[in-house]
């Protein structure tokens, strides 16, 4: 059967056709609907939100070990977290067949870098597989577990954003069931203290080499023979575009398992060949292998070393050629991207700017829609590096301030999904060692920028069923944060939190402050409907007569609020109630009322 | 071998561009073309601008339209309609949602929204232009808007040989069917 999927749903499909048992993942665009994905293949693979991609690792290595097919996804950064695991389970090899899938994200749609994971399969030795398509997506997941289990090594399915979220017709197969051992340890296999770690590293070289020999001759990676004037060796998502730009002008190397890379493969399709072009998106990854094997190529002194690449890249860096279009003098303007009408980190950021602008305040930040605290006219996020990272980089700078003798106070700002990610371990350095910042957990009770899945604190698995929920306070107190500088707002009451922030900003201590609202996008749960009651039963409207047309109320940077020269109005079809401009407005000229 | 088609849909996030895409692939597919589409999920969901970029012919490389190659861009906000204007094949046409969704800085007073998009893009390529929402209200309901555009899009590719009624029985809640596929004729017939 025909049907149109994503690269991520045939990724998806794949597995399940590929035997796949188990998987797990944290999201992270542009992975996050891999599993998403999982769940309608819920009677033949297990599927699970892990707390980061390093927990999702392995608990599927473990699934691997225990000799079930088994694989995690993540977005490209996700693999620097999940890298402790994956560079030793690269010496061990695979039980059950292994697939770690690492979506890269050139251009930067949704990412804080641009690292091009295809350096991480070389330097850990993982077998990589790039497709170019979603019916590669489908075929190279569906024959990656075999493939693993053939090698005895983990797999990297190697996939960029335009794979991932591209559309594409996928022909569909069966599932292949793998049988599942019974189990027995394998003490010199998988426990890798020095002395068995010692002898792996040697396998591993030979497991390299295998695989060297057997990409020279597989079906991942063919030869296009056209005319051979110009050769082409491209991989993933670029094949397509230089298949566009030469057409049959050109032949082509298309290469789909590239690390380890097919050396012989490579040196003869060379030879046949007049000169040769690499197209590859970011680093030059295949090129530095050609030119290592002493054949000249043209690749990245004229494609981009960063960014997305597209056609029209291509054709002009080749062929000199740019297509005729139609031109403008008329300027657009830029549309940022704006926290949400109605979103729970409106009241906070709104809050913590005001203080920011009067006390000078350090404000860490994380990962997240918060993120987006940090643009105008809130412009109240001074930081973001990493998942976690905030209340760590708060710990580090408040020691450094205060040892300095600074009197700057350090506020970091984190996700509920964000804390459990990683940033729990950084409130743990913040109590041992005796920092004063202001952790602030934004609990909206989903993780929000990916698009809604559940975690620790949702009370639901991605499967659907209901679970424990952690309690952040409970947490942040066996920690060991004092109970009195715990506190929790509803963040839409600036009030509330101002309050709490001058109770907690006055010590001197790690303090923690836990905004609890729900994101407005939710799908709310019986629980939030039941915790939270006034969810979306009202709205806001301006009084036009008592409107002065001050714009304090636009400087909440609410998008529901359209203003004009003459006056404000709010968008009746996107205020959902928050009541954060009603409490700005200096004239009471907003009023609540029912939806 | 037929030459590759493109259209691109261009909008702000939350317009409805992923259902009309959606059914557009989908007849296409089953017309026997070989289809590819993308579109760039993230960020640019909250109040950015976002683009679904549709491709199709015998044989379909690239999921991106480039520059100066879309057949026909469907804009639902006409500052978008500008904004793609490059990417506008030469003799290329124009469907516009005239309509205006103010980005924020234009709200902050950081900038102004340029006026009279849609005429100055008439002195330039072949505009279809009209209220989509109105149009959508008229029959019952204003979100079935971005089926109104689909209708004008087809319309515009000469897409006529495809059972569009199938498509949006099999693509959209069968409380909605009828009302998407007076919204698909109405914007058919502009």
């Amino acid at each position: 059967m025909k049907v149109i999927m994503s690269g991520n749903e045939a990724i998806a499909r794949g597995a399940y056709e590929g035997g796949a048992r188990f998987a797990s993942a944290y999201p992270g665009t542009p992975s996050t609907e891999i599993l998403e994905n999982m769940p309608q293949y819920g009677d033949a693979v297990y599927s699970e939100w892990a707390p980061n991609e390093k927990v999702a690792t392995e608990a599927a290595i473990g699934a691997s070990i225990a000799g079930v097919r088994s694989f995690c996804a993540m977005k490209h950064v996700g693999m620097n977290v999940a890298a402790d695991p994956i560079y030793t389970f690269a010496y061990t090899g695979v039980t059950g067949g292994f697939v770690m899938v690492v979506a890269d994200d050139p251009g930067q749609h949704s990412s804080q870098n641009e690292q091009d994971n295809r350096n991480q399969a070389k330097a850990a030795r993982l077998l990589m597989l790039e497709p170019s398509d979603s019916q590669e997506a489908h075929d190279f997941m569906k024959k990656a577990f075999a493939l693993s289990e053939k090698m005895d090594m983990p797999v990297l399915m190697h996939v960029t954003t335009r794979v991932c979220h591209s559309k594409g017709i996928v022909e569909l197969g069966e599932r292949e069931e793998a049988d599942v051992p019974d189990y027995e340890p394998k003490i010199k296999k998988y426990v890798t203290a020095p002395a068995n770690a010692k002898v792996l590293r040697a396998t591993l070289e030979d497991r390299v080499k295998a695989a060297r020999e057997y990409a020279c001759n597989c079906e991942f990676n063919r030869v296009e023979m056209h005319d051979t004037k110009i050769g082409v060796i491209t991989s993933g998502v670029s094949y397509q575009y230089a298949r566009e730009t030469f057409g049959d002008n050109a032949s082509y190397l298309k290469l789909g398992l590239t690390f380890p890379m097919p050396t012989c493969l490579i040196k003869d399709f060379c030879s046949k060949v007049d000169k040769v072009y690499v197209v590859e998106e970011m680093d030059p990854y295949i090129e530095e292998h050609v030119k290592m094997l002493g054949i000249e190529c043209t690749g990245k002194d004229v494609i981009p070393r960063f960014d997305e690449l597209n056609t029209d890249i291509v054709r002009k860096a080749f062929l000199g050629v740019e297509p005729e279009t139609y031109t403008s003098d008329m300027k657009t303007v830029v549309r940022p991207p704006a926290l949400c009408a109605g979103c729970p980190h409106r009241g906070l950021f709104y809050c913590l700017s005001k203080r920011e602008k009067k006390d000078g305040i350090m404000i860490t930040g994380d990962i997240g829609c918060y993120t987006l605290g940090m643009a105008a006219p809130l412009n109240a996020l001074h930081s973001c590096i990493c998942m976690g990272a905030s209340i760590s980089q708060g710990h580090g700078a408040s020691i450094a301030l205060r040892d300095a003798g600074k009197k700057t106070k350090v506020v970091s700002v984190i996700g509920d999904s964000t804390f459990f990610h990683t940033g729990v371990n950084s409130l743990m350095d913040a109590v041992y060692n005796s920092g004063s910042n202001l952790s602030i957990i934004l609990d909206n009770r989903i993780t929000g920028m990916t698009g809604h899945q559940q975690n620790p604190g949702t009370g639901y698995t991605l499967m659907g069923k209901e679970a424990p929920e952690v309690d952040i306070p409970a947490l942040c107190k066996a920690i060991g944060v004092k109970e009195e500088n715990i506190i929790t707002v509803n963040p839409n009451h600036l009030d509330e939190v101002n309050a709490a922030l001058d109770t907690l900003l006055a010590k001197d201590e790690p303090t923690v402050l836990i905004t609890r609202w729900p994101c407005v996008l939710k799908k709310f749960s019986k629980q939030d409907l039941d915790e939270f009651p006034t969810l979306h039963k009202t709205q806001c409207v301006i009084d036009q007569d008592k409107c002065k047309n001050c714009k304090m109320c636009v400087k909440t940077g609410c998008p529901a609020l359209i203003s004009t020269k003459e006056k404000v109005v709010i968008d009746y079809t996107s205020c959902n109630g928050c009541t954060v401009c009603k409490q700005v407005c200096p004239f009471k000229a907003i009023e609540e009322v029912t939806r | 071998m037929s030459e590759v088609k493109n259209i691109l849909l261009v909008g702000v996030g939350g317009q409805g561009t992923i259902l009309a895409s959606k059914i557009l692939t989908s007849g296409l597919m089953k017309a026997g073309y070989d289809v590819k589409m993308s579109e760039i999920h993230g960020m640019s969901q909250r109040g950015g601008s976002v683009s679904t970029q549709v491709r199709y012919g015998d044989k379909v490389y690239s999921p991106i339209v480039g520059k100066g190659s879309a057949d026909v861009i469907v804009a639902f906000e006409e500052m978008e309609a500008l904004r793609w204007l490059d990417h506008l094949k030469i003799g290329g046409k124009m469907v516009i949602n005239d309509h205006q969704i103010q980005p924020v800085p234009v709200n902050l007073g950081m900038a102004e929204y340029p006026e009279g998009i849609i005429e100055h893009l008439k002195e330039k390529v072949d505009v279809l232009s009209f209220k989509a929402a109105e149009v959508a209200t008229e029959l019952g309901n204003p979100k079935a808007m971005n089926i109104v555009l689909l209708g004008a899009l087809v319309k515009a590719m000469g897409l006529d040989d495809i059972d569009w009624d199938a498509e949006i029985e099999a693509n959209v809640k069968a409380k909605f069917v009828e009302l998407n596929k007076k919204a698909f004729h109405a914007g058919y017939n502009l």
